[in-house]
Parts: C-alpha cells; sequence; structure tokens
C-alpha cells in the first residue's frame, strides 16, 4: 500500500491532545514561529480539564503574603514523598505565578481578594491559600481561556482526529497517523517534532473520575515508539468520588467542599481523620476539633484540619472506615458542608457541586451531607522527560501534562495539575521549538511504517467475528479494579497481571460492526491496545515496589523503606515485552534539598520574587 | 403528521415538534390573556364617560380611572366625567378634528401601550403567540422567506427607552391620583377604590423600573462598578435593585396591566351605580 | 423494569428511527441508556460524550422533543410507558446517529476580536474586585453544549447562520464587552457583523440553558441596549460625546 492516497498533513510540530498542557504547548510553538497543528479525539474545549474543579496552585501569596515558591516547591516535594523529579518540581513551583498571571492576561476571570487581587483557596497539603479558582469550575475557565486564545493564533486544530502512532525516521519522529472520527478515514502528519499530551488512562478502572478519552493512548504510542515510562505504580485515587446512584459511580467530588470547611464523618457522626494523621503531618495538622474550625475562621496560628492531608491519606482513611462497617448506605463515607456553612455560601463557593448533586443524585448539599469514596483520579506517573526540556529518550519526542511522569513523584496535590499543564505545556514548546532548530536532517515516513498501522487498525473491522470491545473494556476494567486497587499485595497484583496477559488475546481478537464512519465501537476497540499497555504498567510498577508510599499502598509491605527513595521505576520495550526496572535517583542539587527539609519559619521570612 | 421526515428525524411544517407535552398552551393563554386585556382597554377607551367618580362631590378629591389620566381636556357634559378643575388644559377644544371621538382616554393611551409594546418581555410572548416566531421552544414557527428579525421594520423596537421616559411620567401623574383618592371634597377617607388606585402606580413602578432598557441606564451600561476609585458606585447599587426587580420583570408586567384595568372596572362600575364603594366616608 | 427507546439512526443521506428497550438501573440518566444500547444491541451507535457531569457539554441532543444534556436527564423524568425518543440536534449537520457538525459554531467563535486588555502600569498586577467580575463570570459558565444555538429559531426555523452568531456567542461578546480590563469596542460589529437584531428576545436559549445562565436578560439585551445606546439614541450620543460613556475607562 503507498500512502500517498492517504490524506497528508505537514507541520513543523504536532500536538497530540488539546486540554491545558496541549493548548498551551501549541501556543508556545506558533509563538516560536512554527508551523503548529493541534489533534484532540474530541471536540475543542472539551478535553478532561474542564473537570478540574478545586484551582490552580501558584505561590502568588495574594491571600496569605507568606507565600512564595520555595515553600510551594517544598509542600510538592512533601506531597511527593521525594520521589518527584527535583528539578520538574523546581521549574513548576518557580514558573506557575507567571501562568497564572499569563492566563489573566488572556481573559481568565478568577474570583478576587477584599483588594481586587486574584483570590487563593486552602486545598489538601498546600501550606497556604494557594490555589487561584473560579468557584468549582476552574478547569472550565482555563480551557475556555487557552481555547479563545489560541484560536486567534496560527494554530491549525484537528478536532476528533485521534492518534493511532507514531511514524520514526531511525531513531527520531517523523510523523504520526490517525484517523478522522467523523468519516474513519486515515491521515498522515508529518512533522519534525511531537509533543504527547493526552493525559492518563483512568479509563482502565471502573470507578473513575476520567471520560472516556481517558485511555492512556500517549503511554501506550510512546511505549511502542520506545520511549521510557516512569512511577507508573503511583496511581491517585481521589477520595471524594460520588458513589451513589450507580451510573454515576467515581465522577468527582472536589476537594475545594473540604478547602472551604466540608468535614468528613463516619456512619456514628464521628470527624474520623483525626484518627489518621501521620506522623509526619501531626505537626502540622490540627488535634482537635476546636483547632480545626479557629483555623476554617482564618486563625494563622491554628493548624490545619486533617480533612486537608494529602488525597493517599484521606483515600486510605475512607477505606478502612468503611472496611471496619463504619461507612454509608452506599459504601463510602459522609461529607458534610450543609452543618459547616451557610446555603448561600455553598452555591457561591461550589455551584457545580451543588448542581451535580442536585440533578445526579437529587441531594440537597446545603441541607444534607454527601456520600462519597475513593475513584481513580490521575496518574503520577506518565512518559519520562528531561526535567528541562520536556523531551523523552526519543530524539522529537515530547511530552507534557498528565501523560508526562515525574514532577509530582508518589503523589500529586491537588492544584498542582493544572499549573503542571501551563507551566511544562509552555516548555515543551519550548523544547520542541530548541529541538527544531537544531534538527538538521531531512525526515521521512516510510510506506511500510504507515501501511502496518492502518492495518492494525482495520484489521478490526474487517474481522468476520470477534470480541465485543465494550465487553473487553468491562473486564479489563474489573480486573484493575479487583486487583490493582487503592491497597495492593505483592499476590493480588502478580493474578491480575496474569489475567491481563490472558485478555490480550481478546484484545487482537476485537470485532467493530459496521463501518469506520463515527463508529464508537471501534473507537472502542483501538483505544483497548493502549489501555492494555497502561494497565500492565501500572501491574508491572506496582509489583516491584516493594513498599508503600504516596499513592502505592502495599498491605504485604507496610510503611516506606529508606531504600525506596532511591530509585524510580521505569516501564520500556524490549524484545521480550514488557520490562520494569528500578533506576538510581540522582542526589538532588544541594539548594534544592535544604529547601525541602527546611523548617517553615526558615522559609517563610523570604520574600523571593524568582 | 404523515409528513416525510428530514434527516434526523423532524418533520417539515409549521408546529412540528416531538415534544408530548402541552406546549401550546403557554402561548395561547399570554396570547388570549393579552388579546382580552387589548379588547377591553379599546372598548373603554371609546367611551368616554363614567371614568371619574366622587359620590357626587367636586372639591378636593376623586377616583380617576387610570385609562383617562392624564385628563388633557374634559367633555363636562359626559356621564361620569370629571369636573373641569381636573383637566391640564381646559374643555375639549373646538379645533380637535372630528375624527377623533370625544374621549380623553384616546389622547394619551398611546404612551403606556408603546411602552409595554416595545417591552422586552411583552415582545417574547407576543412574537410568541401572535406571529409563531416560534411559538414554543422547539416547536416549528412560521418560516420566513427572509427572516429580518428586529433589524427590519421591527427597529422601531429601539425607542423602548423613550417609551420609559414617558412610562415614568405616568408613574409620576397616576402616583398623584392614587394621593387624589384618598380624599372625597377635601376630606381625607379611604375607600376600596382608595386602595385599588394606591396599588396601581406601585405595581406599575415595579415595571417600568425594572424595564430592561433602564437597568442598562442606571449601570449596567458600565463595564466596572468600582472604577475608577475600587469603590461602588452609587449606580452599583441602583443596578443591583433594577436587576431584582427585572429578575420578576413578567410578574410586575402582568399583575400592573391586570391592575390598571381593574382600576378602571371599578371606577367604572362604582361611576354607574352598580357597584357600592365601601369607604371610611359613608355614602 | 425494562424502558422503550426511539433513536434516531442515519448518517447525512438517509436515516429511521429505531426501537430499543433498556433495563434499567437505579438513577440511570439517559446517557447511560445509551450506552447499554451500544453494549448490548449496537456497538456502532453514534454519541457524542465526555464528561459525563454536566461540564463539558458533549452530549447534546433531543429528547422527547427537547434540546437536552443526555447525561443530565434522569430516566426517571419520564414515566414508565413513555417511549424516550432521541434525536440529533436539528440546527447542525448530522454526520452520523446522534452526532451532529458543530464546526459552524467554532468559526464564529473565531470571527469574534479576542479579549484585549488594558496595559499593566509598571507590571503591577491588574486590580479588579468581586463586584465587578460576577457579570461576566455568569456568561464564563458557559459549557458550549450549543444547546442554545440548537433551539434559537433564527438558526432553527430561518436558517440564517449567515446573519446571526446565536445566543452562545452573543453570550461570549457580553463576556468580553463587560470585562473590565478588555478595551476593545465590538458594539458596531455586534450590530452589524454579529446580528444583534436578529435576535427577537423569545428566550428559549435561557429556557435550555444547562448552566441556567441568563442568556437574554442578562446577556443579549443589554448587548442590544448598548447598540440602542451608540446607533438609536441621540441623548445619550450628545452625553457620550460630552461627558464620555464611563465604559471603556479604567
Amino acid at each position: 500500500m503507498d500512502y500517498s492516497d492517504i490524506q497528508t498533513i505537514e507541520h513543523d510540530v504536532l500536538v497530540v491532545g488539546a486540554g491545558g498542557a496541549g493548548i498551551r504547548a501549541a501556543i508556545e510553538c506558533a509563538d516560536k514561529g512554527l508551523s503548529t497543528g493541534i489533534i484532540s479525539k474530541s471536540l475543542l474545549g472539551k478535553a478532561h480539564t474542564v473537570m478540574a474543579e478545586g484551582g490552580i496552585a501558584a505561590s502568588l501569596g495574594n491571600v496569605d503574603s507568606r507565600d512564595n515558591w520555595k515553600i510551594h516547591f517544598r509542600d510538592t516535594m512533601r506531597g511527593g514523598k521525594f520521589l518527584n523529579q527535583w528539578r520538574m518540581a523546581e521549574l513548576h513551583a518557580k514558573h506557575a505565578p507567571d501562568r497564572v498571571r499569563e492566563l489573566e492576561e488572556w481573559g481568565a476571570v478568577f474570583d478576587r481578594t477584599d483588594k481586587g487581587l486574584i483570590s487563593q483557596r486552602n486545598f489538601g497539603g498546600h501550606r497556604y491559600p494557594r490555589l487561584a479558582h473560579v468557584g468549582d469550575r476552574t478547569g472550565l475557565e482555563i480551557i475556555r481561556t487557552l481555547q479563545d486564545f489560541c484560536v486567534h493564533q496560527s494554530i491549525a486544530t484537528h478536532m476528533e482526529c485521534t492518534g493511532l502512532d507514531l511514524v520514526l525516521d531511525g531513531d527520531k519522529v517523523s510523523g504520526l497517523v490517525g484517523y478522522w472520527r467523523d468519516t474513519g478515514r486515515f491521515v498522515l502528519f508529518k512533522t519534525k517534532a511531537i509533543i504527547l499530551a493526552t493525559g492518563g488512562g483512568g479509563k482502565a478502572w471502573k470507578v473513575t473520575s476520567n471520560s472516556w478519552e481517558y485511555t492512556g493512548d500517549g503511554l501506550g504510542m510512546a511505549y511502542r515508539a520506545g520511549a521510557e515510562l516512569i512511577d507508573m505504580e503511583f496511581t491517585q485515587f481521589h477520595p471524594t468520588g460520588m458513589v451513589w446512584p450507580p451510573s454515576v459511580k467515581g465522577i468527582l467530588v472536589t476537594e475545594g467542599v473540604r478547602g472551604d470547611g466540608g468535614i468528613l464523618l463516619n456512619s456514628e457522626g464521628k470527624r474520623f481523620m483525626f484518627n489518621y494523621i501521620p506522623e509526619k503531618f501531626a505537626s502540622e495538622t490540627a488535634d482537635t476539633e476546636e483547632e480545626a474550625s479557629r483555623w476554617l475562621e482564618g486563625d494563622k496560628e491554628a493548624r490545619r484540619p486533617p480533612e486537608l492531608l494529602t488525597r493517599d491519606v484521606v483515600a486510605r482513611a475512607i477505606k478502612k472506615e468503611v472496611e471496619a462497617g463504619r461507612g454509608s448506605p452506599n459504601g463510602g463515607v459522609f461529607l458534610d458542608i450543609a452543618s459547616r456553612r451557610p446555603a448561600a455560601f455553598i452555591k457561591k463557593k461550589l455551584p457545580s457541586m451543588y448542581h451535580q448533586f442536585k440533578e445526579l443524585a437529587e441531594i440537597d448539599i446545603t441541607e444534607e451531607p454527601m456520600e462519597v469514596g475513593p475513584t481513580l483520579h490521575y496518574f503520577m506517573g506518565g512518559i519520562r522527560v528531561n526535567s528541562d526540556s520536556q523531551q523523552t529518550n526519543v530524539p522529537g519526542l515530547f511530552a507534557c501534562g498528565e501523560c508526562a511522569g515525574g514532577m509530582h513523584g508518589a503523589n500529586r496535590l491537588g492544584g498542582n495539575s493544572l499549573s503542571d499543564l501551563l507551566v511544562f505545556g509552555k516548555l515543551a514548546g519550548d523544547g520542541a521549538a530548541n529541538y527544531i532548530n537544531s534538527l538538521t536532517d531531512q525526515l521521512d515516513c516510510s510506506n511500510e511504517e504507515v501501511s502496518k498501522i492502518i492495518k492494525a487498525a482495520t484489521d478490526i473491522l474487517n474481522r468476520e467475528e470477534g470480541k465485543n470491545p465494550y465487553l473487553v473494556h468491562e473486564e479489563l476494567q474489573s480486573i484493575l479494579q479487583t486487583y490493582v486497587s487503592i491497597v495492593r499485595t505483592g499476590e493480588e497484583l502478580a493474578s491480575g497481571l496474569e489475567k491481563l496477559q490472558a485478555l490480550k488475546a481478546d484484545i487482537n481478537e476485537v470485532f467493530a460492526h459496521a463501518s469506520a464512519q463515527y463508529n464508537p465501537g471501534w473507537n472502542e476497540a483501538l483505544d483497548l491496545k493502549n489501555l492494555i499497555i497502561t494497565a500492565e504498567a501500572v501491574t508491572r510498577a506496582a509489583l516491584i515496589r516493594e513498599e508503600s508510599r504516596g499513592a502505592h499502598t502495599r498491605l504485604d509491605f507496610a510503611g516506606e523503606r529508606v531504600e525506596g527513595l532511591e530509585y524510580n521505576i521505569v516501564i520500556k520495550k524490549t524484545e521480550s515485552g514488557m520490562h520494569a526496572e528500578k533506576i538510581q535517583r540522582d542526589d538532588p542539587p544541594k539548594e534544592l534539598a535544604n529547601i525541602a527539609f527546611a523548617s517553615l519559619k526558615e522559609l517563610e521570612g523570604e520574600n523571593l520574587g524568582a | 403528521m404523515n409528513n416525510e421526515q428530514t434527516i434526523g428525524g423532524y418533520e417539515a411544517g409549521l408546529f412540528q415538534t416531538h415534544r408530548p407535552d402541552t406546549w401550546w398552551l403557554e402561548p395561547l393563554l399570554t396570547g388570549l390573556g393579552f388579546l382580552s386585556f387589548v379588547i377591553y382597554t379599546t372598548w373603554a377607551m371609546f367611551q368616554g364617560d363614567y371614568y371619574w367618580w366622587s359620590a357626587g362631590s367636586e372639591g378636593f378629591g376623586g377616583y380617576l380611572s387610570p385609562f383617562y389620566s392624564p385628563l388633557l381636556f374634559i367633555e363636562e357634559s359626559a356621564a361620569g366625567s370629571a369636573p373641569l378643575l381636573h383637566a391640564w388644559f381646559g374643555p375639549w377644544p373646538e379645533w380637535m378634528p372630528n375624527l377623533i371621538p370625544v374621549t380623553p382616554a384616546i389622547l394619551i393611551l398611546a404612551g403606556p401601550l408603546s411602552f409595554r409594546l416595545t417591552c422586552y418581555y411583552y415582545r417574547k410572548f407576543y412574537y410568541r403567540s401572535y406571529f409563531l416566531s416560534p411559538p414554543a421552544c422547539a416547536v416549528a414557527g412560521v418560516h420566513q422567506k427572509d427572516y429580518k428579525g428586529e433589524t427590519a421594520l421591527l427597529v422601531i423596537q429601539n425607542i423602548h427607552r423613550f417609551t420609559l421616559y414617558i412610562a415614568i411620567g405616568f408613574v409620576a401623574v397616576l402616583s398623584y391620583d392614587a394621593f387624589l383618592s384618598f380624599f372625597r371634597d377635601g376630606k381625607f377617607g379611604v375607600g376600596v377604590g382608595s386602595i385599588i388606585l394606591f396599588l396601581n402606580p406601585i405595581f406599575l413602578a415595579g415595571y417600568t423600573f425594572g424595564c430592561h432598557a433602564f437597568r442598562h441606564l442606571s449601570g449596567g451600561r458600565h463595564d466596572c462598578f468600582t472604577c475608577p476609585q475600587g469603590k461602588e458606585k452609587v449606580s452599583f447599587k441602583i443596578w443591583q435593585g433594577v436587576s431584582w426587580l427585572n429578575g420578576r420583570h413578567m410578574f410586575w408586567a402582568w399583575i400592573s396591566m391586570i391592575w390598571v384595568a381593574l382600576g378602571d372596572i371599578y371606577v367604572r362600575l362604582v361611576a354607574k351605580g352598580y357597584w357600592t364603594d365601601f369607604s371610611t366616608w359613608g355614602n | 423494569m425494562e424502558r422503550n427507546f426511539k433513536i434516531w439512526r442515519g448518517d447525512a443521506e438517509k436515516g429511521e428511527f429505531k426501537n430499543y428497550a433498556v433495563k434499567l438501573e437505579q438513577g440511570m440518566v439517559v446517557l447511560d441508556a445509551i450506552h447499554r444500547i451500544q453494549v448490548e444491541h449496537a456497538n456502532d451507535l453514534a454519541v457524542r460524550w465526555n464528561c459525563k457531569a454536566g461540564k463539558c457539554g458533549s452530549c447534546s441532543v433531543e429528547i422527547n422533543g427537547r434540546p437536552k444534556l443526555a447525561c443530565m436527564t434522569r430516566m426517571n423524568e419520564f414515566s414508565p410507558e413513555e417511549v424516550i425518543t432521541v434525536q440529533p440536534m436539528k440546527t447542525f449537520p448530522v454526520i452520523k446517529d446522534l452526532v451532529t457538525d458543530v464546526s459552524w459554531n467554532y468559526e464564529q467563535n473565531k470571527m469574534i476580536p479576542p479579549f484585549k486588555p488594558r496595559k499593566k502600569k509598571n507590571g503591577i498586577d491588574h486590580v479588579m474586585y468581586q463586584q465587578d467580575v460576577e457579570r461576566i463570570q455568569e456568561f464564563r459558565k458557559c459549557i458550549e453544549c450549543y444547546l442554545c444555538q440548537d433551539v434559537c429559531h433564527v438558526l432553527r426555523d430561518q436558517d440564517k447562520k449567515e446573519k446571526f452568531v446565536g445566543p452562545r456567542f452573543m453570550i461570549r461578546l457580553a463576556s468580553l464587552e463587560m470585562h473590565p480590563l478588555d478595551i476593545d469596542d465590538r458594539i458596531p460589529k455586534i450590530k452589524n457583523d454579529f446580528g444583534s437584531g436578529m435576535c427577537n428576545i423569545t428566550r428559549c436559549c435561557t429556557d435550555v440553558c444547562p448552566e441556567h445562565i441568563q442568556i437574554t436578560d442578562n446577556g443579549i439585551i443589554p448587548l442590544k441596549e448598548r447598540v440602542v445606546d451608540r446607533f438609536y439614541d441621540p441623548v445619550r450620543w450628545i452625553y457620550n460625546k460630552l461627558f464620555g460613556n464611563g465604559a471603556k475607562q479604567e
């Protein structure tokens, strides 16, 4: 087959994914004068970024002037259990405030302080009110701002176009084959560089806050092209997802509910989080309800309520309460803001939560508590990139946003995701521009590779019969839900891995009815091959990290191990299949280590601009 | 209903919809409601009599039908007309063309009527009920060859702001009438009629000062309510109040319209002697 | 308990309603039912969706003749014997089944002059107060589901897409025009190019908005009034000449 009859589009750089990171990367590329294209599985502005609710973390210091980038950096490292890539956490904390200001300059309208500045709210793991926000729809504000800005740059947006696989010329990326959802036709993008911004792979779990798009496409494509994945064992379970009714199980309930005063109660009406304060955070967490209330009223001397501990801690606590038989009727716990704040306040600060519970569960959160439980929310791990350029080990292939790994370590703080998208979206754009400027080779896409990708995709349609892709997907979800859950054991992980191996055969036999034109069955079948890679990578990494750290909890290896700090786990493709190995972590730069281990008092005094 | 379905499963033609509810009820009722008001108002306007009553006294006070206020000229010979001293300009003039019926209402009703007809709320329901453009949401209306909306002939709707100024004048005049209704022959008192005529300008004010044009003029035209001093302008508070009324514009539109007609009916019935006005003055 | 559905299946050339039965679970929404149909009866049934929580505005369809988000329409809104009709949006060309081509909307957005902030003074952060931003924050809640565009009779019945950008983009224009930092002037374009006069404020856009934005009262009518200021009101015109209009200053 000759690809001359396939539609071909040429760009200097192609960004895959149009969420916050993707659009920000594209804007940077266009700004650098590159011919830039962006593809997205959905329509522009629908990406998962809209689901981010609470806010974007940046040490603007508008609400508490003691905040600065060093404290944000320290919080991020502590939240990530010191497994983060030091340089990434540094860049993130330093650049986040500028990215937020830039959004305002592009038209974003954040909530304001009394002094007319961008308001900031409290969030789990953040020492100070740090999250710039717009009620509880911050993600929507950010994606819309970026979208409206980007349509006036010279960026070609290709909507409802899904990437299938990367094309390499030698060891360098030279293109991507994808298909248009509406027609089912294939398209070849010939490029000099590709930036992946495809998000995570939450759809491998049954209970998840992620949408259908979250099938680990970037992870799968990068892996097949020879890129490494890092920290894949760290999957974040958000402590508060809806648990009832069944059809909405997993949908996110923003951490903002707790940030604005919501408390967690068990079936006995007890505020159980006081029993789950880890030693490491004990000195910074309130130990009485009285102190927690004072904190909420703005007493700067009071310590934070335990509901605002990091997400891994809260999620595990909820799971334990439920297992101990103190759960709510539908297998969660109660999240109560009704008794803590007046109805008008709740409606003002948490409008979409109010709306979501009212319409989907017929519950008025200004009068009744919500029922919540853990839901798979975010991948800390992802494609391994260079901390400064965001380039992977495949030349010309870049990654940013959730699909890149390393920034958040073992656990991500709420609000650090939106800032991650913008900071590293921009840096990836910079990185791609630098790479292209120094690129001397003429790259090409070989017929053979392109045809191979297309054939694999059309095979699914051309089979006489086969497995139902939806049912295979459901099977995969139940495997991960059962064996690679919030609390793991070696035994379970091993059987999970076995079951995944068996499922691969089914995936090779999936069959989609009818034509390729807007055929969700076919689309689902194509996504499966990325999902299975994602699922396998998480399982393998989880199996060899024999300790409990951050979002990764092993019942058979309780507690953090000292040696756990010394390595990250990297996944790569080998002749014999997927291989997971531990790689030695570099010692941190002295200056950063000093900041990370400094006391708050030492850092608060400093008013650092940079 | 056997029309050929277009792509998407939609039938072509007027009133086509897949809504199973009684979508036609609201446009029908509002359409009929307003039509009855128009019919009654027209009838009452042409009467030219029984629009004023003060139990036979001619002193300070009395009930005046809101349809007839302000009284520019008065034809005293008409039964139930107001004494000449109530006229702003005196007796019905001789120079008035014969074409114009001898009734004071005809000289003024265009004022409030033009305010209502260009009102953003009235426009909504009469475009729906009478122009079927559209009859109801997601129900096919009259397909025009070249729909122009309010850009061609109907660009006239933009005079709403000027009709607002007139309407504010009417609120003032009717407030004075309300004041008068608490007096009979110079003596203070309260009758059922006084209460009706007292509520009338209140409802009208609720409608008039909740008008979209007023909302714009009172503060909506600003992009910034605190600039440049960083403090709320007075206009912000006014705008907030107007916005509150504006959110209930439909309510005020109907209550004020019904009340104004009720005012006329009441005065007319009492003036004709069909109804007794209970009051503190006694009869 | 089973419920009966009548779903339009087809493409830009031809199509028809097909009947499906779905077993009901607790708390189901119409989108869940459509997904069950995909799994059990029709793998290739095309429907757009993403977040399934009313935040992304992808799953816009017409359910029993009303433009709605499939993910926010609960099955218990319907009586058990009712057959639930689901169709693609009428105003936009069908691609397949329940999916329509909404690219026209993206073209309209592109025509709107972008946000143009006033310059920062000495690099100091902009000061805006909550009172000033609240009005446009309402407009910025828009999730671009395009249900308002679908129901707007100017686009739906009268097919005047070349004359009117539709309620969604009037709201977008309002969010720019009323932005305290914005210094661009779009009023002439709002009148001449974007067609504020085409709207006859029959308010169906407001009725269908899943975000409950007061599109007509807070967005379109204030813009119409600003057009009146500029083009139809000699009194204000003189006033503005003499005293400035206060709108585009700081």
